[in-house]
């Protein structure tokens, strides 16, 4: 049977230099998979790539979705037909509200996933689940008027993130570096919320420098990323390796 | 969060085209249509068809003189290419004027119900004027209204019903000779709302009218003239449509408005004629002691528009607003902008402009602040930010500056932004296309204009917002 997110020896160029080189790998709904390493190693290019990021060239190999190739969607076909990203640097849009954009965003996808019976989500429904969701990461009901990211701090920036990732439900979720920026309290409240989604209908890769985000959310892989490739791969253990260790014995394997 | 959920981006909930919602057109079964053309001639027949005083056939007269006079300002846009000769000056599409919807010809009726006026006047209006071609075809103000002595009707039976008023104030804000267009309006000027707000009256609900051009090859010379009396308020709101024709008409119309002693008007504009119109359109308000004038001017669609609402602030503490907003697309260029003339002390004025290019088309905010001396404590404040869209796209500004008093406080700010490529990723990778990400970014840059707007006007500059954005524009 086909795997939910198939990546198969792929290669990425950005600006003409080769980032990614040669990435395998495999995430099935209802696993964590944890994607460590250094700086600069290729993670977000990763991800981007996985989104379609105009930018981000696949050379070679291929990503499959479901067993099909995606290579030809593009980001907006990628999210309704499932995926997300939560971005390591969300971006700013001035003017429009963080329920606006989520109410847009989710009608988008619900046009796709019902077909021909689209119907909008009423407004009740999806107040009470604005609600829902901000009360769960601890935002106050204000946040869904504020304008998206536009003075959010580092941490706000980050739970509306997740916000997004629980109002779009998506079945395999990348989430680059949420844990970052975010104070003790934060990781806490995030972690929850990404376990609140957790199940059977959702795969998650979670890109991180700390061990720290990975005790709330068990991973039941760890892939470590050097110079574009994967250099080791294991267990939740590998997590505890590289926090005590560092990198250096990875890149000392690899050479 | 409530009111803001309200208002959601409606993308999509139609696919039609400016050509399907706005550019159909009518068979033309008309009472009148005058042979193409300007002359004598011509300004003489319309004022015979409208059975004028003599007062008025001299004026137009006189101005098609100065028209003739003035020589075509080769600032803004290009004017060249409009042939006068070409024109139809003059169309009477109905016998008479309707006072309910029943008494309007068939065929107009249902441009109207298409274009949904006649849903809009029953839902949050106070007096809807409907014209079509030359001539308003239907009015209807609330009793209410007219009870308290507020007149709401077309220009042509202001000047019947109400000489004493309208000779007092007609062409005192805008002469003839005050540019090449405004004379010519005074020439063939037909149509248009005439409003008195008598002192301390406050008209809750907004008053509109609504311009369709039908005919090919047309010219549209309404003439409004708004006097709000002290203490007063009105908003009056225009919307404009037009069938998409190959070759080109002419929209020149002239707006004067008076706002005495600390009343207030507001006049928005959503223009939305079709990419082969001309629109060129004087507009002017005297500003009183204490009174505030807004003019918040929307601008898409029209081959080119140039158009500067201005606010001469002549009684002490009096208050202008310009809000502009401007779209141009493939083959569109809008001149617009606004003038604030600063001739009292302890005046103050505010210009903000926002404006988008897209698919090569071209914004231009062209602006006038002018404090004159001994206006002293005024204060003024200009923004003007433009958002392009793609490579070919083109925004200037123009912004003339001229202060003789120094005790002023006087703000420029302008800024040029570019929609990037990581935004739009975002966006998209939310389930976006690019063109609802491009559309989202853009109303969100006007936001801060559009929530200016009453709910119903702001929905609409949405939706048009997003049929342009659909790069489906005439
Ligand atoms: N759009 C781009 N243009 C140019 N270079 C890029 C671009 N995106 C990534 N790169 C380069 O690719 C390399 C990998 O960057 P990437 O952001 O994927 O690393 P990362 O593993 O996510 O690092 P970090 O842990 O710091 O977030 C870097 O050398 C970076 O400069
Ligand atoms: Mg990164």
């Amino acid at each position: 049977m086909a795997h939910d997110l198939e990546i198969r020896d792929l290669h990425v160029e950005v600006e003409g230099k080769e980032i990614i080189k040669g990435v395998n790998l495999t995430i099935d709904k209802g696993q964590v998979h944890a994607v460590m390493g250094p700086n600069g190693s290729g993670k977000s290019t990763l991800a981007n790539t996985l989104l379609g990021h105009p930018h981000y060239i696949v050379t070679q190999g291929d990503i499959l979705y479901k067993g099909q190739s995606v290579l030809e969607m593009k980001p907006d076909e990628r999210s309704r037909a499932g995926m997300f990203l939560a971005f390591q640097y969300p971006h700013s849009v001035s003017g429009v509200t963080v329920a606006n954009f989520l109410r847009t965003a989710l009608n988008a996808k619900r046009k796709t996933t019902m077909n021909g019976n689209f119907k909008p989500i009423a407004i009740p429904e999806f107040r009470k689940m604005m609600r829902e969701k901000m009360a769960m990461l601890k935002l106050d009901d204000s946040f869904a008027t504020r304008y998206l990211n536009e003075g959010f701090s580092g941490g706000e920036k980050k739970r509306a993130e997740i916000l997004q990732m629980a109002i779009l439900q998506p079945e395999i979720a990348i989430l680059d570096e949420t844990d970052s920026g975010l104070d003790i309290d934060g990781v806490r409240i995030v972690s929850e919320g990404v376990n609140s989604l957790q199940g059977p209908n959702l795969g998650i890769l979670i890109i991180t420098h700390y061990q720290r985000i990975l005790n709330f959310i068990k991973p039941d892989f760890v892939h470590v990323l050097v110079k574009g490739k994967i250099a080791v791969e294991g267990g939740p253990e590998l997590a505890l390796k590289l926090e005590e260790q560092g990198y250096e014995w990875v890149l000392k394997e690899t050479v | 969060m409530a009111e803001q959920l309200d208002v959601a981006f409606d993308f999509g909930a139609s696919s039609s085209t400016y050509q399907e919602k706005y550019g159909f057109f009518d068979p033309e079964n008309y009472a009148f249509k005058s042979k193409k053309g300007l002359n004598h001639e011509i300004v003489e027949e319309i004022s015979w068809m409208k059975n004028e005083p003599d007062w008025m056939r001299e004026f137009r007269h006189r101005s098609l003189d100065i028209f003739y006079k003035k020589p075509m300002p080769q600032w803004g846009g290009n004017l060249n290419e409009i042939d006068f000769n070409d024109i139809y000056y003059f169309v009477r599409a109905a016998e008479k004027q309707g006072r309910n919807w029943d008494e309007v010809p068939a065929d107009i009726k249902n441009t109207f119900d298409k274009l949904g006026i006649p849903e809009a006047e029953q839902k949050f209006l106070s007096g809807v004027g409907a014209q079509y071609e030359s001539e308003v075809v239907y009015h209807s103000v609330k009793d209410s209204l007219t009870k308290q002595g507020v007149i709401f009707t077309d220009t042509d039976s202001a000047l019947k019903e109400h000489p004493d008023l309208f000779k007092k104030y007609f062409g005192t804000i805008i002469p003839p000779a005050d540019n090449k267009f405004a004379a010519l309006n005074s020439a063939v000027w037909s149509g248009g709302s005439f409003i008195y707000v008598p002192p301390g009256v406050h008209v809750d609900m907004p008053l509109q009218a609504y311009f369709r051009i039908n005919t090919q090859n047309m010219g549209q010379f309404e003439r409004t003239l708004i006097i709000v009396d002290e203490g007063a308020f009105v908003h009056y709101v225009e919307g404009c449509t037009a069938p998409t024709y190959s070759s080109n008409s002419l929209h020149s119309a002239v707006v004067e408005i008076l706002v005495m002693k600390g009343g207030r008007a507001r006049y928005t504009t959503i223009q939305n004629w079709s990419s082969n119109v001309y629109n060129l359109v004087t507009k002017r308000t005297v500003a009183h002691q204490d009174a505030t004038m807004e003019w918040v001017d929307a601008n898409l669609g029209s081959k080119l528009t140039m158009k500067y609402p201005s606010i001469y602030l002549t009684g002490k503490g009096a208050h202008g607003e310009v809000l502009s907003v401007a779209m141009a697309g493939k083959g569109q260029h809008q001149d617009t902008g606004g003038k604030a003339i600063h001739a009292a002390p302890h005046t103050t004025s505010q210009i903000i402009s926002k404006s988008i290019s897209k698919d090569g088309g071209r914004t231009s905010y062209r602006g006038l602040l002018q404090v004159y001396p001994g206006a002293e404590g005024s204060k003024s404040k200009v923004q003007c930010d433009a958002l392009l869209l793609d490579e070919h796209s083109r925004s200037d500004t123009y912004p003339y500056i001229d202060v003789q008093e120094n005790d002023v406080t006087i703000g420029h700010e302008a800024s040029v932004s570019k929609i990037g490529e990581e935004q739009l990723f975002y966006l998209t990778s939310r389930g976006l296309t690019d063109n609802e990400a491009s559309a989202m970014i853009v109303n969100g840059f006007i936001e801060p204009l559009a929530k200016e707007l009453p709910m119903e006007f702001a929905v609409e500059l949405n939706r048009l917002i997003n049929l342009q954005m659909e790069g489906s524009v005439g």
